[in-house]
Protein backbone atom coordinates (compact mmCIF):
# COMPACT_ATOMS: atom_id res chain seq x y z
CA UNK A 1 0.00 0.00 0.00
CA UNK A 2 2.70 2.33 1.07
CA UNK A 3 4.70 1.66 -2.29
CA UNK A 4 1.81 2.31 -4.35
CA UNK A 5 0.97 5.78 -2.98
CA UNK A 6 5.10 6.84 -3.30
CA UNK A 7 4.58 5.41 -7.27
CA UNK A 8 1.49 7.74 -7.69
CA UNK A 9 3.20 10.77 -5.99
CA UNK A 10 6.72 9.78 -8.17
CA UNK A 11 4.34 8.98 -11.42
CA UNK A 12 2.49 12.65 -10.50
CA UNK A 13 5.49 14.02 -10.94
CA UNK A 14 6.93 12.38 -13.83
CA UNK A 15 3.59 14.34 -15.54
CA UNK A 16 4.48 17.83 -14.06
CA UNK A 17 8.38 17.35 -15.45
CA UNK A 18 7.48 16.61 -19.04
CA UNK A 19 5.25 19.51 -19.17
CA UNK A 20 7.74 21.55 -17.77
CA UNK A 21 9.57 20.74 -20.20
CA UNK A 22 7.42 20.62 -23.06
CA UNK A 23 6.56 24.29 -22.51
CA UNK A 24 9.62 25.32 -20.49
CA UNK A 25 10.71 28.87 -22.38
CA UNK A 26 14.19 28.35 -22.20
CA UNK A 27 16.53 25.36 -22.97
CA UNK A 28 17.70 25.41 -19.20
CA UNK A 29 13.99 24.65 -17.92
CA UNK A 30 14.14 22.02 -20.28
CA UNK A 31 17.46 20.42 -19.38
CA UNK A 32 16.00 20.78 -15.57
CA UNK A 33 12.76 18.82 -16.57
CA UNK A 34 15.11 16.10 -17.87
CA UNK A 35 17.38 15.67 -14.72
CA UNK A 36 14.27 15.79 -12.98
CA UNK A 37 12.80 12.95 -14.60
CA UNK A 38 16.12 11.09 -14.73
CA UNK A 39 15.45 11.24 -10.56
CA UNK A 40 11.92 10.19 -10.69
CA UNK A 41 12.73 7.22 -13.01
CA UNK A 42 15.17 5.87 -10.75
CA UNK A 43 13.08 6.37 -7.77
CA UNK A 44 10.13 4.60 -9.73
CA UNK A 45 12.30 1.86 -10.45
CA UNK A 46 13.31 1.55 -6.76
CA UNK A 47 9.58 1.19 -5.56
CA UNK A 48 8.35 -0.82 -8.93
CA UNK A 49 11.30 -3.35 -7.07
CA UNK A 50 9.61 -3.37 -3.97
CA UNK A 51 6.30 -3.62 -5.20
CA UNK A 52 6.95 -6.30 -7.70
CA UNK A 53 9.31 -8.25 -4.82
CA UNK A 54 11.98 -7.77 -7.63
CA UNK A 55 14.89 -5.72 -6.02
CA UNK A 56 17.14 -6.54 -9.27
CA UNK A 57 16.04 -3.28 -10.48
CA UNK A 58 17.91 -1.53 -8.01
CA UNK A 59 20.81 -2.25 -10.36
CA UNK A 60 19.47 -0.66 -13.41
CA UNK A 61 18.72 2.50 -11.31
CA UNK A 62 22.54 2.85 -9.97
CA UNK A 63 23.61 3.09 -13.54
CA UNK A 64 20.56 5.06 -14.10
CA UNK A 65 21.88 7.66 -11.66
CA UNK A 66 25.14 7.94 -13.06
CA UNK A 67 23.92 8.45 -16.57
CA UNK A 68 21.72 10.88 -15.58
CA UNK A 69 24.47 13.54 -13.82
CA UNK A 70 26.69 12.71 -17.32
CA UNK A 71 23.98 13.36 -19.16
CA UNK A 72 22.84 16.94 -17.77
CA UNK A 73 26.79 18.21 -17.62
CA UNK A 74 27.32 16.91 -21.41
CA UNK A 75 24.38 19.20 -22.25
CA UNK A 76 25.13 21.96 -20.39
CA UNK A 77 28.90 21.60 -21.77
CA UNK A 78 27.47 21.85 -24.95
CA UNK A 79 24.92 24.80 -24.89
CA UNK A 80 27.99 26.70 -23.15
CA UNK A 81 31.02 25.79 -25.70
CA UNK A 82 29.26 24.49 -28.67
CA UNK A 83 31.60 21.63 -28.32
CA UNK A 84 31.98 18.37 -25.96
CA UNK A 85 35.96 18.48 -26.49
CA UNK A 86 37.17 21.80 -25.66
CA UNK A 87 40.63 22.72 -24.92
CA UNK A 88 41.98 24.83 -22.54
CA UNK A 89 43.10 27.24 -24.55
CA UNK A 90 39.32 27.84 -25.96
CA UNK A 91 38.31 28.76 -22.65
CA UNK A 92 36.10 32.20 -22.65
CA UNK A 93 37.07 34.34 -19.83
CA UNK A 94 34.70 33.27 -16.96
CA UNK A 95 34.73 32.81 -13.59
CA UNK B 1 9.43 -4.50 16.37
CA UNK B 2 7.88 -4.95 13.23
CA UNK B 3 4.72 -2.58 14.03
CA UNK B 4 7.61 0.12 14.67
CA UNK B 5 9.71 -0.44 11.74
CA UNK B 6 6.48 -0.13 9.44
CA UNK B 7 5.32 2.85 11.28
CA UNK B 8 8.29 4.58 10.77
CA UNK B 9 8.45 3.05 7.23
CA UNK B 10 5.11 4.74 6.43
CA UNK B 11 5.99 8.06 7.89
CA UNK B 12 9.28 8.25 6.00
CA UNK B 13 7.66 7.36 2.88
CA UNK B 14 4.33 9.66 3.12
CA UNK B 15 6.63 12.50 4.02
CA UNK B 16 8.65 11.61 1.00
CA UNK B 17 5.76 11.13 -1.40
CA UNK B 18 4.66 15.10 -0.42
CA UNK B 19 8.06 16.00 -0.86
CA UNK B 20 8.23 14.93 -4.35
CA UNK B 21 4.39 15.97 -5.49
CA UNK B 22 5.79 19.62 -3.78
CA UNK B 23 8.55 20.07 -6.07
CA UNK B 24 6.78 19.01 -8.91
CA UNK B 25 4.28 21.55 -8.92
CA UNK B 26 6.70 23.64 -8.07
CA UNK B 27 8.74 23.02 -11.11
CA UNK B 28 5.58 23.77 -12.86
CA UNK B 29 4.54 27.12 -11.33
CA UNK B 30 7.35 28.86 -10.64
CA UNK B 31 8.31 32.26 -12.52
CA UNK B 32 11.75 31.67 -13.82
CA UNK B 33 14.89 29.12 -14.11
CA UNK B 34 16.54 29.50 -10.81
CA UNK B 35 12.93 29.37 -8.50
CA UNK B 36 12.42 26.55 -10.87
CA UNK B 37 15.52 25.13 -9.84
CA UNK B 38 14.66 25.18 -6.46
CA UNK B 39 11.75 23.70 -5.97
CA UNK B 40 13.36 21.04 -8.22
CA UNK B 41 15.90 20.55 -5.72
CA UNK B 42 13.24 19.38 -3.36
CA UNK B 43 12.05 17.00 -4.70
CA UNK B 44 15.46 15.74 -6.04
CA UNK B 45 16.97 15.37 -2.42
CA UNK B 46 14.57 15.44 0.45
CA UNK B 47 11.97 13.86 -1.47
CA UNK B 48 14.17 10.93 -2.74
CA UNK B 49 16.36 10.66 0.24
CA UNK B 50 12.93 10.09 2.45
CA UNK B 51 11.61 7.52 0.31
CA UNK B 52 15.34 5.74 0.18
CA UNK B 53 15.22 5.87 3.97
CA UNK B 54 12.09 4.62 3.95
CA UNK B 55 12.49 1.74 1.53
CA UNK B 56 15.45 0.80 3.69
CA UNK B 57 13.47 0.23 6.83
CA UNK B 58 11.30 -1.98 4.93
CA UNK B 59 14.38 -4.01 3.39
CA UNK B 60 15.95 -5.24 6.59
CA UNK B 61 19.89 -6.12 6.94
CA UNK B 62 20.26 -7.53 3.30
CA UNK B 63 22.49 -6.76 0.01
CA UNK B 64 18.83 -4.58 -1.27
CA UNK B 65 19.92 -2.43 2.39
CA UNK B 66 23.24 -1.54 0.34
CA UNK B 67 22.29 -1.35 -2.98
CA UNK B 68 19.66 1.31 -1.61
CA UNK B 69 23.05 3.31 0.85
CA UNK B 70 24.63 3.62 -2.66
CA UNK B 71 21.76 4.82 -5.00
CA UNK B 72 21.07 7.66 -1.72
CA UNK B 73 24.95 8.35 -2.01
CA UNK B 74 25.06 8.66 -5.76
CA UNK B 75 21.46 10.84 -5.45
CA UNK B 76 22.62 12.88 -2.76
CA UNK B 77 26.20 13.60 -4.34
CA UNK B 78 25.01 14.22 -8.24
CA UNK B 79 21.99 16.37 -7.50
CA UNK B 80 23.22 19.08 -5.96
CA UNK B 81 26.32 18.95 -8.83
CA UNK B 82 23.89 18.90 -11.37
CA UNK B 83 21.37 22.02 -10.33
CA UNK B 84 24.75 24.27 -9.32
CA UNK B 85 26.29 23.29 -13.34
CA UNK B 86 22.88 24.01 -14.17
CA UNK B 87 22.46 27.29 -12.09
CA UNK B 88 26.43 28.33 -13.99
CA UNK B 89 25.42 27.84 -16.92
CA UNK B 90 22.36 29.74 -16.87
CA UNK B 91 23.72 32.75 -15.18
CA UNK B 92 26.72 32.40 -18.19
CA UNK B 93 24.31 32.40 -20.86
CA UNK B 94 22.31 35.70 -19.24
CA UNK B 95 19.21 34.39 -18.00
CA UNK B 96 17.95 37.41 -15.63
CA UNK B 97 16.52 36.48 -12.69
CA UNK B 98 13.09 37.56 -11.75
CA UNK B 99 13.34 39.70 -8.81
CA UNK B 100 10.74 41.21 -6.57
CA UNK B 101 11.23 44.63 -7.00
CA UNK B 102 11.64 44.57 -10.70
CA UNK B 103 10.00 47.40 -12.12
CA UNK B 104 11.05 46.92 -15.51
CA UNK B 105 10.31 43.60 -16.81
CA UNK B 106 13.00 41.06 -17.59
CA UNK B 107 14.08 39.95 -20.92
CA UNK B 108 13.81 36.42 -20.84
CA UNK B 109 10.80 34.76 -18.79
CA UNK B 110 8.01 32.78 -19.45
CA UNK B 111 5.09 34.29 -21.01
CA UNK B 112 3.11 33.18 -17.73
CA UNK B 113 4.45 36.32 -15.78
CA UNK B 114 4.03 39.12 -18.20
CA UNK B 115 0.52 40.32 -16.52
CA UNK B 116 1.71 40.24 -12.79
CA UNK B 117 5.21 41.41 -13.44
CA UNK B 118 3.11 45.06 -15.66
CA UNK B 119 0.91 45.19 -13.07
CA UNK B 120 3.90 45.69 -10.57
CA UNK B 121 4.86 48.09 -12.35
CA UNK B 122 1.98 50.36 -12.73
CA UNK B 123 1.58 50.05 -8.93
CA UNK B 124 5.66 51.07 -8.03
CA UNK B 125 5.16 54.63 -9.20
CA UNK B 126 1.94 55.15 -7.99
CA UNK B 127 3.41 54.20 -4.67
CA UNK B 128 6.21 56.73 -5.21
CA UNK B 129 4.23 59.46 -5.69
CA UNK B 130 2.14 58.87 -2.85
CA UNK B 131 5.66 58.62 -0.51
CA UNK B 132 7.08 62.30 -2.33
Amino acid sequence: MMFTIAAAAIIVAHICAVIRALKGPTVFDRVLAANTIGTAAIMLLAVMGFLAKRPEFLDIGLTYALLNLIGTLAVLKWFRYGDLAHGEEDERGDT
Amino acid sequence: MELIINVLSWGFILAGSFFYVVGAIGLLRMPDVFTRMHAASTSDTTGAALLLIGMMLQAGVSLVLAKLMMLLFFILFTGPVATHALARAARYAEVEPVLANDGAKPKKVSTTKAKPSKAKAKAKPAKRKAKS
